[in-house]
């Protein structure tokens, strides 16, 4: 039997999704329509035998999350269950230390992924690519471009026996185009690694005079400490995917996210795209909307378009490349272009609201989302504009390439600001 | 009586329009702004008009031909003689005018400046003694020609300026009179100190006799032929009432334009509409249509033949002829050009001009940009800038 471990990180991980995780744990967060979360759920339920389906994470017991994971379960039919650790324990230290929650019942091999990654998922692949390699650990790599692959885990490959040669974590020179997806599909012996490495930390620290020494050893990076050690000793493979993928870090990526994942719908969830139909809105390209929301016939929407639950969206408003979230209200003739409206937040009539996409290079296939930093030069990066929860934008005005904090009443339009 | 309107320039300060309509000619108002004052000056009893135009001139005159129908004019050709002896005819056309006024085309070789017109054109304007106006083509306000000749008969001196109060005074030259009289005493140009807040409006009448002073070369009325006048007490200041302003670049033109809708609001509220979906002053030509859900105003313009879409909103802009809008998008202080089409969803501000036959696409915003004419427009342009 299998099993799938999702890494989902805690408050302190993910600030790059503020302001939209003030409101959601970031795992949880809709990505063309459903939580984050679901699409990683939905495709390890896809997998024969897999038996359970472990979160691992540091975010405290709350309501969002537990709601998620009842509903889950009822609706995929797998166990789903959230390990909390104590404190962050990195990639590799919180698996290690649910080592015999994830081992009991005797898994062959089990998944694990990281939640801020979006991806078509070859689990099936990867299995069969697992046995055709005597079983050993395998790593999911793609392609990027030699630029951008320095911001990634570098994986150099044996071209003939697939073999991870060696691995460098985010290398400030090229050593390789082919990339860590963060998805990987281990056997139980991972955790002799791990604990090898766990051990040798905590003798290191010893010798440092550390108060919570003990505690400091079990933070282990699956990237920097594993990976790095298991290369060139026929222990780690890499399965290579020309298969969409991309990391969620920022609040652009999620637009692009949803993007790849509306258009793998034509394939598996063909009842999420919404259609033309008369009397209804015009939709051009792949528009996700929830059946609560209420949308006058005379808008447009898409392409790429998510509208959440109980959404109202006016006559004449035109919304493209944006995620609408639950109980937006957006009022006649407005226009929202590459950007995220908050849950609950208004905009007003004729209001502009738009934002700059960070898409990678459609001319490049093996271009990656940028993460920009979002400061350049001492100016904002012009950047996807959200509005956080509850955010009120008035009639007429523009909000360009801006970033609401929540719970904002504004009173005239802003350009290139964070608004706190 | 005569006028003689200095056109002169190359109107490049009203440009993107002044690259396909010359100056005179673009719709202030629905009119075209020569009309304005060609309209006021005959209710003076002002019957010979003259332009000073200088390179334009050609096509000044093509176009007076086009709009022969529009003005209701009659062209005759008639030569006259050329002061500076080149062989050249100089004054060019006669213009008839349905308003029962000769229309004369003064044609400057190089450009004379602001009093080297009056020379050129001294035939005509000493032709009998009575006084003669001279205006800036710029100018718009409640036109107190009447009244010019009034105080200038008063006085009996050979010259009147009319001033006008402004807020910021040492933005331009200030005039300084005696308030009774009226009597100039000086000029002087952006004074660092308050001295007087009454500046040049830019409209003068003149007796004949002031032409003794004007020689047929560059020469700038203000700065050599006024002071001169001013000492000899021969120069009287009279104040202007109600609205004014230069309306020869963008910006001023679209403020003008607020002034003198307020000013028709008090004149002939009947030429403005009201309603649901009115706000304010708004003018439409009767050959526009409106759609659905449109909110126009406060201080808008609709030219002849446009069409605006559902959904729109328009504030302080106008729009010339043919023009098209469609629907949902938000405009203001724009000045959208002859037979324009704009998209939908699309946001302009903040003085974009557009050009002759410019197209904008969907969606976009366009923040200060100034299109010429012909062009497509398919990015966004978040700051101000000049396409070209």
């Amino acid at each position: 039997m299998l099993k799938a471990v999702i890494l989902i990180g805690g408050l302190q991980k993910g600030t790059r999704f503020r302001p939209l995780s003030f409101e959601v744990p970031k795992p949880l967060f809709p990505v063309a329509g459903v939580p984050m979360l679901q699409h990683h759920i939905e495709a390890c339920a896809k997998v024969p035998n897999m038996k359970e389906i472990l979160l691992v994470g540091f975010y405290q017991p709350n309501e969002a999350l537990s709601r998620f994971l009842s509903n889950a379960q009822q609706e995929f039919k797998i166990p789903i269950r959230y390990l909390q650790e104590y404190s962050a324990l990195s990639t590799a230290g919180g698996i290690y230390h649910f080592r015999d929650q994830i081992l009991s019942g005797g898994p062959v091999a089990f998944f694990i992924m990281n939640a801020d990654v979006c991806s078509e998922f070859p689990l099936l692949e990867m299995l069969e690519f697992q046995k055709e390699h005597g079983n050993t650990h395998v790593i999911l790599g793609t392609t990027a471009n030699r630029k951008q692959s320095m911001n990634y885990g570098c994986i150099v490959e044996n071209q003939d026996t697939n073999e991870v040669l060696h691995y460098v974590e985010k290398p400030s020179t090229f050593v390789s185009d082919i990339i860590n997806c963060g998805i990987y599909l281990f056997t139980p012996e991972i955790f002799e690694h791990i604990g090898l490495i766990f051990q040798k930390n905590q003798q290191d620290l010893l010798l440092e005079e550390q108060m919570n020494g003990w505690q400091r050893a079990e933070v282990i990076r699956l990237e920097q400490d594993i990976f790095t050690a298991l290369a060139g000793r026929e222990k780690l493979y890499v399965y290579k995917t020309d298969r969409f993928w991309s990391q969620i870090k920022s609040a652009g990526s999620a637009i692009y996210a949803s993007r790849l994942y509306l258009n793998q719908y034509h394939k598996t969830h063909p009842e999420r795209l919404a259609s033309n139909e008369e009397g209804r809105p015009t939709i051009r390209g792949n528009v996700y909307i929830h059946p609560t929301a209420n949308i006058d016939p005379t808008a447009v929407l898409g392409p790429n378009v998510s509208i959440g639950t109980g959404v109202t969206i006016g006559a004449g408003v035109r919304i493209r490349e944006s995620i609408i979230l639950h109980g937006a209200t957006l009022q006649d003739h407005s226009c929202v272009l590459n950007s995220i409206v908050g849950w609950d937040s208004t905009i007003g009539k004729w209001a502009r609201v738009e934002g700059t996409p960070s898409d990678p290079n459609p001319n490049d296939p093996y271009a990656k989302i940028d993460s920009e930093t979002l400061f350049r030069e001492g100016k904002l990066t012009p950047s996807i504009t959200i509005l956080g929860c509850n955010v009120n934008i008035p009639s007429e005005v523009i909000i360009l390439n801006a970033i609401v904090l929540p719970h904002k009443d504004l009173n005239r339009g802003f350009k290139n600001q964070i608004i706190l | 009586m005569k006028a003689l309107i200095l056109v002169g320039g190359y109107g490049t300060r009203l440009r993107p329009l002044t690259l396909s309509v010359p100056k005179p000619l673009v719709e202030f108002c629905n009119k075209p702004i020569l009309l304005h004052q060609v309209e006021a000056l005959v209710k003076a009893g002002v019957d010979h008009v003259i332009l000073a135009v200088s390179y334009m001139s050609d096509l000044l005159e093509k176009e007076m031909k086009a709009q022969e129908q529009i003005l209701g004019i009659k062209i005759s050709l008639s030569h006259e003689k050329e002061p500076l002896g080149t062989g050249k005819s100089n004054a060019g056309l006669v213009f008839l005018s349905k308003l029962g006024i000769k229309i004369s085309l003064s044609h400057e070789k190089e450009p004379l400046g602001t009093a080297g017109p009056l020379a050129l054109a001294r035939e005509l304007l000493t032709d009998n003694s009575d006084p003669f106006f001279v205006l800036n083509s710029d100018v718009i306000c409640d036109f107190p020609f009447e009244d010019m000749v009034k105080f200038h008969q008063h006085h009996g001196k050979q010259g009147t300026i009319v001033v006008t109060k402004v807020e910021e005074p040492s933005k331009y030259g200030v005039v300084v009179y005696e308030g009774e009289s009226g009597r100039i005493h000086r000029f002087v140009e952006k004074p660092q100190v308050f001295v007087s807040n009454k500046i040049n409006a830019g409209m003068y009448i003149f007796s004949p006799s002031v032409l003794h002073r004007i020689q047929l070369r560059p020469t700038s009325i203000e700065k050599e032929i006024f002071p001169v006048m001013a000492q000899e007490g021969h120069l009287y200041a009279m104040e202007l009432q109600g609205f004014w302003m230069d309306i020869g670049q963008p910006k001023d033109f679209l403020t003008g334009m607020c002034m003198y809708l307020q000013s028709e609001r008090q004149r002939s509220p009947e030429r403005l509409r009201t309603g649901p979906g009115f706000l304010g002053n708004v003018l439409v030509d009767p050959t526009a249509r409106i759609g659905q859900n449109c909110t126009l105003g406060p201080n808008v313009t609709i030219g002849a033949g446009v069409v605006l879409e559902d959904g729109v909103r328009i504030k302080r802009c106008t729009v010339l002829k043919g023009a098209r809008v469609r629907s949902h998008s938000w405009l203001e202080s724009c000045i959208i050009g002859w037979s324009c089409s704009v998209g939908q969803w699309v946001r302009m501000e903040n003085v974009t001009v557009l050009g002759e036959d410019v197209i904008v696409n969907d969606e976009l915003y366009l923040n200060g940009a100034n299109v010429l004419p012909h062009k497509s427009i398919a990015e966004s342009v978040p700051e101000p800038r000049i396409i070209m």
